[in-house]
Order: C-alpha cells, then structure tokens, then sequence
C-alpha cells in the first residue's frame, strides 16, 4: 500500500472504541482492545450493573430463540450480531433444531471478520457486513439470498441494536422494511435500553460513555418501543423488561435490578 | 448458612450415598449462589448449577481420597473458566465457598483428622486458583490472537477494497482531460495528474513547489488574498482564471477552481485544484476582441474602444479626474481620395495614423480612429491644458511634412478640436459633440490649428453644423416624429382634425421644434425628403382615424405644412398623389399649409403644381395669413380654400374687453374670406374669451392651446372620443 497517496481515507480505525467490542467486554471477553476497554470502565463507572443487562440480553435472546425453534422456525436473521463469543444465537438454534440456518449482519469489519472465522466450518452459518441504517443491503445481501428463504417464516433478531438508531434515522421506516420482507408467521425480538429506576444520572453516564464510540446509545420508554412492532402481534407478556420475558424459572430476589434496564419484546407477523 | 452436617445427615431415612449426594447438592447451591452473579453465563441459574455439581464432586473426590492428590482441582478451576465465571470477582467467590464449605460438606469425617482437612481444602484451593489462572490466560490470549486476526483481516479487506476503489480513482483521476493538483494547507503540491502536468509543461515544473511560488505578471494581486482567505476557513473555495508561468516561460491561463479537503470530520487537511486550459479560447478571445476594437485599415484603437475608454475615464466613480481631448479631421483629404483613389487615400490613412501613434508620450494617452478621416487622441489626467494643447501641437506638427507616395508629395492639414476639463456630469457623447463642433471652428478659421472648445462658441456652432450635418442620419435613424393639434369647429366645439408638426427628438438636445430646424433644412435641401416623411406619416395618421371612427360626422383631416422649397420641387405634385393613393386618404381629408410669403409674386408657373394639387381635392390653406403684405385681391385666384389667421390677430382678445381694432380687422377679414368662399382658421387660441370673441366673429376653426398641446396621434383620439360623449 505504499502507493497510496497519503490523504486516501483509512478503512478501519482501531483508535476508536467499537460497540461490539465493548459489549464483548461487557460479557468478561477478551476480544477488545484497551480503546475498547477504557470505554467500557467510564460506562461501568457511571452504571457498574451493565454487565447484568448483557447478561439478560443473552439470556432473554436464547429464550426467544428457543420461542422460534418451538413455533417451527428454522430461520435466523440476527442483525448486529457484534463479536460472536458464546450462546449465540447459531449455538441455541442448532442445538435446539439441527439444521437450522443463521445469517449474521453486522457494520463492524472486525466483528465480521471474527465472525467469519468462527463460522468457517459452519455451513448453515453466515455473516454480512451491512448496515441496520440500509434494510434493503441486507435482504438483498447475496448471503441472505444464498441462506434465507423470505417465502418462509424467519426470526428477525435485533438484540441490543436499535438503541443504537436516533429517532433522525427513522428506526421505524428501517423495521417496516424489512417486515414487509417477511412472510406471514415469522417473529420479530427486539432488545432495548430503557430509563427505568433509580438512576437517571447514571444512564446519562452511560450514554456520555457511548457518545465516545461511533454509534451513541438511546434510551426508550416500552411505549416508544411499540410503534416498531407495527404489523407484528406482541406475544405475551408484550414488552417488558429482560428478566421477566418468559423466564426459565420465577425471577427472584437475587437477580439483579440492573437487568431492568433493557426491555423485551417478541412480535409475531399475521 | 446455618445447617450443619449434623442436621444435613440427620434424617437417618437415607443411606450413605444418599446423604453424600444431598450434601454435595448444598454445596453445589452455595456455591452457585455465590458465584452465579458474577459469571457472564448465558446459562440458567438450574443450568449452571448442573454445571456445577460434577465439578465439586472432583473436589470431594479429591478431599477424601486416601492418597491426596489436589491436581485434578487444576480441572475444576479450568471448567469454571470455561463456564465464562472470568470476572476478577469470581475467584475469591469459587475459592471462598470451598474453604468455608466444602470441608464442612464433602469431609469423609473420622477417616480424616480435620487440620489434615484443612491442609488438603487449602491445597485444593490453591490448585482451582492455578486452573483457573492458566485457563484464564489461555482464553485471554486465544480470545486476543483471533481478535488480532480478525481486525487483521477486516483491516486487509478493508484495504482491498480501498486499493480497488483508490484504482478506479486514480484511472479517473489520471485520465481526467481537466487538470487536477493537490496540496497542503501550506501550499505544498503532492500530487497533480498527468493532463495538469501536460499544461504546465512539465511534472517536475509543478511537483514538490509551492502553490504561492506561482505569480504572474498578469495576475491581478487581489486573487494572491483569496487563497489566504481559503486557508483561514473565510471562504470555501473559489474560482478564477488565472496566469501561470509554464515551463519554457511561456503564459498558461487557467480556469482554475479551488475547494478544501476533508476527511470525514475535522479539519481541511489539502486543498484541490481544478483547471481548465483556457489558454488558446483566451488569445482567440483576445484576437476577436483585438479586432471588434481596432481599426483593420490602420491598427489604431477604433470607435467602440474609443468610447469605452472614454466611458470609463468619464464615469464620476472613477479613478479619472480630468481629461483632455483632441478631435483631429484631416482638411483636404477627401481631394486626395476623390483624385488619386481610395487605394491613395488607405495608404495616406496608414502613414497618417502612424505619425499619430508617434505623436504619443505616455501610456495615457490614447489615439483611435473613429471615422473616415476622423482621429482622436484621449489624454486621461493631463496635467493641465498646456499638456493638452502641446499634444495637439505635435499632432499638427506631424502632418505638416507632407506623405510621400509612389514619388508624389502629399499635403494633409489637420484641425483639431479640443476639449479639456474636469470629469463630471457630461456624458462621451458631449464631450464628443463639443470637440467636433470646436475642430469645425478650427475648420472655418482656416484649418491646420486647434482651437479650444468653450460653452458659449459651442451653442452657436450647434445650429450651424451639429444640426445641419445630423439631419440626413436623423431621418434615417428616425430621429423625427409627429405631433398633432387638435383644429375644432367653433361653432359646436367638435374635433375636425389636426394639424401635423414635426419634432426631431435629438439624442444630445432633446426635443427640438420646427423653428429650429426648418431653416437649416431648407437651406441644404433636406426638407424636400423631410417634408415627404411628414406628409406620408400624417396621411397615414389621418387614415388611422378614420378607420378608427367610420361615419361619426365628417372624417378628421389633417393639416400638413408645406415649406415654399417643396412647392418648387418637381416632384410634388405626383409625390402628393402617390402619399393619397398609397394611403388611402381621401383627398379632401388632406389640407396642406403653404406660407403667405411662398405665394407672394408667384407667377401662374409657380403656382401650377398648387393648382393641380387643388385639383386633386386637396385643400390648400394660406398659412401665417395677415403677416406679410397680401394682395388681397390676389386671394381671388389663388387655389386656396382656407385661410389661417395668424395669432396676431387673436392676442388683443385674450381678455374682456378685447381690443376694438382688432375685433374690427378679424372681422372684415372674415367677411372678405367668407365672400370668396373661404373658410377661415384661426391660430394661437388660448383663452376661453379668445375663442367667445372669435366665434361670435364667424371664424370658423380653431387652434391653440385653449382647445389642446399638440401630442401624440392618441391624444386626438381621446380628445374626439371626449368631444363624441
């Protein structure tokens, strides 16, 4: 590259904190680099209980999962994937129905290509680096073609993704989009930080904290949340917070309040 | 925690292994407990807890075997590990609960003496924390290595499919027909494309210098600032055409755009350059510019580059203060041209503007050529008038050696016209005017001289030559234009017609009226096709109303002067007859005006063509009637069939009482008048009383300004339709 000209733009700059990589961070993970991890202390000073809404973010994203294996859904569209490190959503779908298919978007290159490689030997596996802001790059990715049948019922999964999205990128118009893609029967599952409790002041810090990495964090009310469901059903209990869509078992005392700070839904499309 | 083994195995039902397994159980629950929290699991709290149980059983197993071997609790902490328990917190938690339980839990009791259990449940510790360590490690830094490969990779690709994008841009950016540099914020160029290296003749003439190096004479200095304002963030780009120096020194001109360089966010880091070679559309711009401003014959600066530097020196915002002018007419060169030929008459031009160039000392002054054998020299910001008249002098100095062509001596004379003063409100054509009428001064004082021009010699030479020579172009320019005055009916006040009176609308004087030039036609002969102008637009006029206002009462006429020179053209009559045929007008709708004095001792010959004129139907009206010293008894053979009153009959009635003499004099006249069957018009009405006065005398028609101005042809229109209501 050394013929470059010096004012061409670089590709990836590692110098800035990437979500995935802090949230990698967040789940006691390695894959993040001390840009990432500096990140991660000022939000974890501000809120030290994010580490707990990652933690039922994932749990609450395998239960949906197995949700969909239970309705008969062999198909998975997980978008904003981040770095796959375990209990992913390939890892609970195949478990629980062998044979079925995953296809991953994501807009970090590095998240992509961590990807790829733990999804090298996965035939029924895939990731494309797309953008959630360009609906239409994704469903006509030639990946998705090759993975996804639109014609049958799919899990959209968007986990801890649209927070991401201000209210300037039309989040609404980018998920009416893509349901309109999907056939009758499919499910949607959205994630989402919320302000809820005691701790206004360390949200705020916690969003200051992403306002340092290229995709700023937004907090939303459950009611804000359901105008994106537009066209879907809401499935019992509707939207509510992590811990308490359809648990495993009752919530107890000992979970921690933390993970009421992300909200739940799962929408099922007539 | 307060259930001891005591009441763990005191339910006396089970059996050894039973209670063994239910005190495994709790310390699997304790332990869960304590560490669940703190894992990063994405299993249940069940789950985890199954996760558990085989992992304490090694722990047990471990604890009471008979020969202690604390190695595979290496397992355990490499399990936990596994389990993601890799917060920093989980250790002292997994370590915690196995010191304060698992000896109280999974102790084979009296087979081991309880320090023995100690030492062994410390060692075990000590042997989960190194599991849980070395896995740790592992795991960190397998997690980093393929982190790394990763951001690798994506950087590789990332590069990739920057190399493919930079190469469609650089194809672009190469193969571009316009030129395209770029350089720092200081200046520095780093990169240009081949086709701005072709224009400046030369890679190495333009890489690694600085964009500020290039000045060119040609430039002005104002663009060297807005490059200074690009660099402060005032501007965000410009474009100019601008001056470079090529390689072999010869001039590039460039269209040149310059923006700033961005990257995403942050500061401009290069500015580009866009230019065009406009090198070639320049001198030909130049050359066709060259030509629309220069004289072909002589190479001096022509009429249109005269008046734009007069223009400019003129205009009152300006940098020009004063200035002075000599305007040069060469005497005797139309002989030349007449007797030795234009080719003659060229060459002498030639040689003429040459010693006029000659006759230049600063770059201030300017010679052109606006006419035939007209120059001028314009001297912006002479230093007084002596400077003027000095230039003058030379010029007249020059012409005085006579031009030798083909062996023959040639003698040209100039005269010269000079206006000097300060620059204000007078316009080029004013200025121009003013010298020309003073170089005609010069002229009649005998030629070859100058005169000076001042305000007063200028208005008496205005009728004499500014006029007179200005009279053919002004027709054909259609400088001229007519007016119309109403001629009512005193007896009901009604529209009958109008009288034409021809206007000249001078481009420097403004309106002039028919006294003032007249005269000056009659003398050098215009009138006659000034005259027929008029009568061809009034017939015209006339015709107009009446298509305009069918059968309303008698059809307007119009009245249209006729100067005694007319009357002795030989064309007259038929000119007459050709305006009613072409026209349309019925003949008794035209009157034309002749003077009294045009009539006086005019023999039966002179009179013919006025006569068959009235034979045509035209009325014939004796003008200015009463002012010159008529034969009375004349009026009884003359083809006339209106006489006008001239206005110095009417003035004594102006008031009541009018004057009794002239009541008596209009009187008679009108009686005499009616007597021959002639009506009677009278002019200059201008009061109320004029018009009851003459009226109640029996005149017939009048005029003046008591009724209407003469105005424009739509003025009679309104005033009939105003009459009509």
């Amino acid at each position: 590259m050394t013929d470059r000209p010096s004012w061409a733009p670089q590709g990836i700059d590692l110098t800035v904190p990437s979500v995935s990589r802090v949230y990698d961070y967040f789940l006691g993970g390695s894959h993040n680099f001390e840009v990432d991890r500096e990140a991660a202390r000022v939000a974890l000073k501000a809120f030290p209980g994010i580490p707990k809404i990652g933690q039922a973010n994932r749990a609450v994203m395998r239960r949906a999962v197995q949700f969909a294996v239970d309705r008969g859904i062999r198909q998975f569209l997980d978008i904003g994937s981040g770095i796959p490190t375990f209990g992913n959503v390939h890892e609970v779908a195949q478990a629980a129905a062998p044979g079925a298919r995953v296809m991953y978007v994501d807009n970090d290159p590095v998240a992509v290509a961590h990807s790829k490689a733990v999804l090298a030997d996965n035939p029924d596996a895939a990731i494309a680096a797309a953008d959630l802001r360009d609906p239409r790059s994704i469903l006509e990715h030639p990946e998705t073609r090759r993975l996804l049948d639109l014609d049958q019922p799919i899990a959209l999964m968007l986990v801890a993704v649209v927070h991401f999205l201000p209210d300037a990128d039309r989040p609404a118009e980018i998920i009416a989009t893509l349901r309109d893609a999907l056939a009758p029967g499919s499910v949607m599952v959205i994630t989402h930080a919320t302000l809820l409790g005691p701790t206004p002041q360390a949200q705020r810090g916690v969003q200051e904290a992403y306002q340092r990495t290229t995709t700023p964090l937004l907090m939303r009310t459950a009611a804000e949340l359901e105008p994106f469901f537009d066209g879907f059903d809401l499935v019992e209990p509707g939207i509510v917070p992590l811990p308490h869509w359809r648990p495993d078992s009752p919530v107890t005392e000992d979970d921690d309040t933390a993970a009421l700070h992300g909200l739940a839904g799962v929408g099922l499309k007539a | 925690m307060t259930a001891g083994p005591a009441a763990a195995d005191g339910g006396g039902d089970h059996g050894p292994d039973h209670d063994a397994y239910s005190n495994l159980r709790r310390f699997v629950t304790i332990w869960c407990r304590a560490i669940y929290s703190v894992t990063a699991t994405s299993m249940t709290r069940g789950e985890f807890e199954a996760h558990l149980i085989p992992q304490a059983a090694v722990l047990r197993e471990a604890l009471r075997a008979e020969r202690f071997d604390p190695r595979p609790a290496v397992g355990v902490g490499a399990a936990l590990v596994d389990a993601h328990c890799t917060d920093p917190e989980a250790l002292p938690s997994i370590l915690g609960v196995i010191d304060a339980y698992l000896v109280l839990y999974c102790s084979p009791g009296d087979d081991l003496p309880a320090d023995q259990a100690r030492i062994r449940c410390s060692r075990l510790q000590h042997a989960v924390a190194v599991g849980f360590s070395q896995a740790l490690r592992e795991r960190t830094l397998a997690e980093q290595e393929s982190l790394s490969r990763a951001a690798l990779g994506a950087q590789a690709e990332a590069e990739r499919a920057l190399a493919a994008s930079e190469a469609k841009f650089r194809a672009v950016f190469e193969g571009a027909a316009v030129g395209i540099g770029i350089a720092d914020m200081d200046g520095n160029v780093v990169e240009i494309n081949q086709a701005a290296a072709r224009m400046f003749g030369g890679e190495a003439h333009i890489r690694r210098r600085n964009v500020r190096d290039w000045v060119h004479p040609e430039n002005d200095p104002a663009i060297r600032g807005l490059n200074g304002e690009l660099m402060r963030g005032e501007r965000d780009g410009y474009h100019i055409e601008k001056a470079y120096m090529r390689a072999d020194g010869s001039v590039l001109w460039a269209n040149l755009q310059v923006t700033l360089l961005a990257e995403a966010a942050g500061p401009p880091q290069y500015q580009l350059a866009l230019l065009e070679d406009i090198t070639e559309r320049r001198g030909l711009l130049q050359r066709l510019r060259h030509q629309a401003t220069h004289d072909a014959l002589t190479g001096l600066p022509n009429r249109a580059l005269f008046f734009e530097r007069l223009d400019q020196a003129l205009d009152p915002d300006g940098t020009v203060t004063r200035i002075g002018l000599c305007y040069l007419d060469l005497d005797g060169f139309k002989t030349v041209n007449d007797s030795l030929g234009h080719a003659v008459g060229d060459r002498l031009l030639v040689d003429v503007a040459e010693r006029l160039r000659e006759c230049l000392t600063s770059p201030d002054q300017l010679v052109a050529r606006i006419g035939g054998d007209e120059f001028v020299a314009l001297y912006t910001d002479p230093p007084g008038l002596t400077a003027v008249t000095d230039l003058a002098t030379r010029i007249l100095d020059a012409l005085a050696r006579p031009v030798t062509l083909d062996g023959r001596d040639l003698r040209v004379h100039g005269s010269i016209g000079i206006v000097y003063g300060p620059v204000g409100s007078r316009g080029a054509a004013d200025v121009l005017r003013s010298a020309d009428i003073t170089m005609y001064r010069a002229k009649e004082l005998g030629g070859n001289r100058y005169e000076v021009a001042d305000p007063d010699a200028d208005a008496r030479a205005i009728t004499r030559h500014g006029l007179t020579n200005r009279l053919p172009e002004a027709l054909e320019r259609g400088e001229f234009f007519v007016e119309y005055q109403p001629l009512i009916g005193l007896e009901n006040g009604a529209v009958l017609g109008a009288e034409a009176l021809v206007r000249w609308g001078h481009p420097v004087h403004g309106v002039l009226g028919p006294d003032q030039f007249i005269p000056l036609a009659e003398s050098t002969g215009q009138i006659v096709p000034l005259g027929r102008w008029v009568l061809e637009q009034a017939a015209r006029q006339a015709r107009t109303w009446q298509s305009e206002h069918p059968g309303a009462g008698r059809p307007p006429r119009v009245n249209v002067n006729l100067s005694p020179i007319q009357l002795h053209h030989r064309d007259l009559v038929a000119e007459v007859a050709g305006v009613l045929d072409e026209t349309g007008l019925p003949p008794g709708s035209l009157c034309l005006e002749v003077t009294e004095s045009a009539l006086i001792g005019a023999d039966e010959d002179a009179l013919k063509p006025l006569r068959r004129i009235a034979d045509l139907g035209v009325a014939i009206a004796l003008d200015d009637f009463g002012t010159g010293y008529s034969n009375l008894s004349s009026l009884r053979w003359l083809p006339v069939s209106v006489l006008k009153l001239d206005r110095a009959f009417t003035r004594g009635m102006r008031r009541h009482p009018a004057d009794p003499v002239d009541l008596k004099i209009v009187e008679g006249i009108v009686s005499l008048a009616h007597s021959l069957d002639l009506t009677v018009t009278v002019e200059g009405v201008e009061t109320r009383a004029q018009a009851e006065h003459l009226r109640a005398l029996g005149c017939d028609h009048g005029q003046g300004w008591y009724y209407a101005r003469p105005g424009p042809p739509e003025a009679l229109h309104r005033l009939s339709l105003a009459d009509a209501g």
